[in-house]
């Protein structure tokens, strides 16, 4: 009898422990899958920019992208503020060029599968995105007619091989742009249409071929990538592969009750979308509306989509044909940012303004209301241990 | 003798309810993460039941994050094709309080009452709504669909 008893007592007990043992429902797998980096689809041509994928566009755009001489005063690159050794980003809660910005650089892997560029969308193309730093006088501080002339005279040949032939600028100004100072103004009011044109050609080549260069900037696989292809595959995972069971906690919590994945969804957790979530604006900075105040900046953009520079057919412009022009949503909205590599590269959010992860996840549970517009945020009751267990998540995308 | 068989009614008794357990559990297991979904059918009658609205995805099938254009085909009550309608389009997600990510429009008629409904993106997962106003010479009407990702 004794033997029966302790025969369906251990019954009972490989049932309980098999209950007990940490797991995903299906649900929870397919999102995990759909986290994963082998989720993330090839990158799509961009037609807008013939050059995409022409290697000696890219070579040439990479020559650009570390060039200070790319700038008005010989100081600034594009890479002075997108370190390549720090994710192209640079630590600092606000970009310093020439002068001090009021955004936050933002990294550069996997930037060609966005729809919009900076942290309001105001571009609507990585061609034209890398354009506007280049005259932004707190950024790189030059003006189009200047660049021209640089590239003609140190990278001529380059560019020819590449683009065609270069405009001739004899009788064109030095210095001279529609967004320059005054006396940068006058000169490019003083000159023909045909002129600005042939200046603005090169200059949209030069974006053209930094945007080919920044094509190749790719997320790399990270711990979180390991686990999910074994839990795919249902092998056992080995190495760093194993998750400890605070960062399945924070696994579970960040697709589960924190609804983190509402918007940092897909392979680069993101959701290429701009939300306000209540965010302090950082004082002494200038005003800083995001989406609502980018729509128009976009539209009246030149290089924009619709606009004269573009290459191939209008239909690769359905971004911005379609986007939402006037809402009470796009108040104080900002780009949901990647969290790929977010752990080892604080501070966070559009102006810095948190200097750590811990303090991230605390606004997100506290979701205190916004100063101007309504935070799409809701309070959230979350435990010390399970703050921590997203925290520990969250470096696994960085590992 | 007696013992040796109340004991083996007590143990069959235990592995029965051993099984009943299990059963409760794995019946009760949620299958999805939307139980009571809303209604997602893809066809129904306008508010006022002046037209049967249909809408689908063009490519049949719906794919997140990615610029879409679905079709809207509109018939009268007789099921007569609705030509020449104005189509205001709105929407969002009742849990997220917040509305499309896009500005979808009517960029196309295609003849037999459907248009083309270009620029819709869906960018989460989620319970989606879309309204459409419908204005013709067979008067106006509101419809709603839910999309379910």
């Amino acid at each position: 009898m004794k033997r029966l008893f302790r025969f369906l007592a251990l019954m009972v007990a490989v049932v309980l422990v098999g209950c007990g043992k940490p797991d995903f429902s299906d649900a929870e797998k397919k999102t995990i899958a759909s986290l994963a980096l082998s989720s993330l689809p090839a990158l799509k041509p961009d037609t807008t920019n013939h050059f995409a994928d022409v290697p000696a566009a890219a070579a040439l755009g990479s020559t650009l992208f570390f060039d200070q001489g790319m700038s008005g005063d010989g100081s600034v690159s594009c890479s002075t503020c997108h370190k390549i050794d720090r994710q192209f980003q640079d630590d600092l809660p606000q970009a310093v060029g020439v002068g001090h910005t009021n955004r936050r650089t933002m990294p550069l892997a996997g930037v060609a599968h966005d729809p919009w560029f900076f942290w309001d969308g105001r571009r609507d193309s990585l061609w034209a995105q890398a354009l506007t730093p280049l005259e932004n006088p707190l950024e790189q501080a030059g003006n189009r007619a200047a660049y021209a002339h640089y590239i003609k005279a140190r990278f001529g040949e380059r560019y020819e091989r590449i683009f065609g032939p270069l405009p001739d600028f004899s009788g064109m100004p030095l210095n001279a742009s529609p967004l320059g100072n005054d006396a940068e103004k006058a000169a490019w009011n003083a000159m023909s249409s045909a002129q600005r044109d042939a200046i603005n050609g090169v200059f949209v080549n030069i974006g053209k071929a930094i945007a080919a260069f920044e094509r190749s900037i790719a997320p790399a696989p990270a711990r979180f990538d390991r686990f999910a292809l074994d839990l795919a595959t249902g092998a056992e995972p080995k190495g760093d592969a194993v998750f400890s069971k605070q960062e399945i906690l924070g696994l579970k919590l960040f697709i589960g009750k924190a609804n983190c994945v509402t918007c940092h969804n897909g392979p680069r957790f993101t959701d290429n979308s701009f939300h306000n979530t209540g965010v302090p604006p950082v004082a002494g900075l200038p005003p800083d509306r995001g989406r609502i105040d980018a729509v128009h900046q976009v539209e009246a953009d030149p290089f924009n989509c619709l606009g004269a520079y573009r290459d191939g057919d209008v239909a690769a412009c359905g971004e911005l044909r379609f986007m939402v022009k006037n809402a009470p949503q796009l108040i104080r909205a900002y780009k949901t940012p990647s969290l790929r590599g977010a752990a080892t590269r604080p501070p966070y959010m559009h102006a810095g303004q948190f200097s750590s992860l811990d303090e991230v996840v605390a606004h997100y549970a506290k979701a205190a209301p916004s100063v101007e517009g309504v935070s799409e945020v809701h309070p959230l009751e979350l435990s010390d241990r399970e703050r921590a267990a997203l925290v520990a998540f969250l470096k696994t995308l960085s590992e | 003798m007696a013992s040796i068989w109340r004991y083996l009614l007590a143990g069959l008794g235990l592995a029965a309810l051993l099984v009943a357990i299990l059963a409760v559990v794995f019946l009760t297991a949620p299958r999805s993460s939307l139980p009571a979904g809303p209604d997602v059918a893809r066809t129904k009658k306008t508010d006022n039941g002046l037209y049967v609205a249909s809408f689908v995805p063009e490519r049949g099938v719906v794919r997140q994050g990615e610029l879409e254009s679905w079709l809207l085909t509109l018939k009268t009550k007789t099921g007569a094709s609705v030509e020449r309608a104005a189509i205001a389009i709105s929407g969002g997600m009742p849990q997220h309080n917040h509305g499309l990510p896009t500005s979808p429009q009517v960029t196309d008629y295609l003849g037999e009452g459907r248009y083309r409904i270009e620029g819709l993106k869906f960018t989460m997962s989620g319970w989606w709504q879309l309204r459409f106003a419908i204005s013709s010479g067979a008067g106006s009407d509101t419809v709603l669909f839910n999309v379910v990702l």
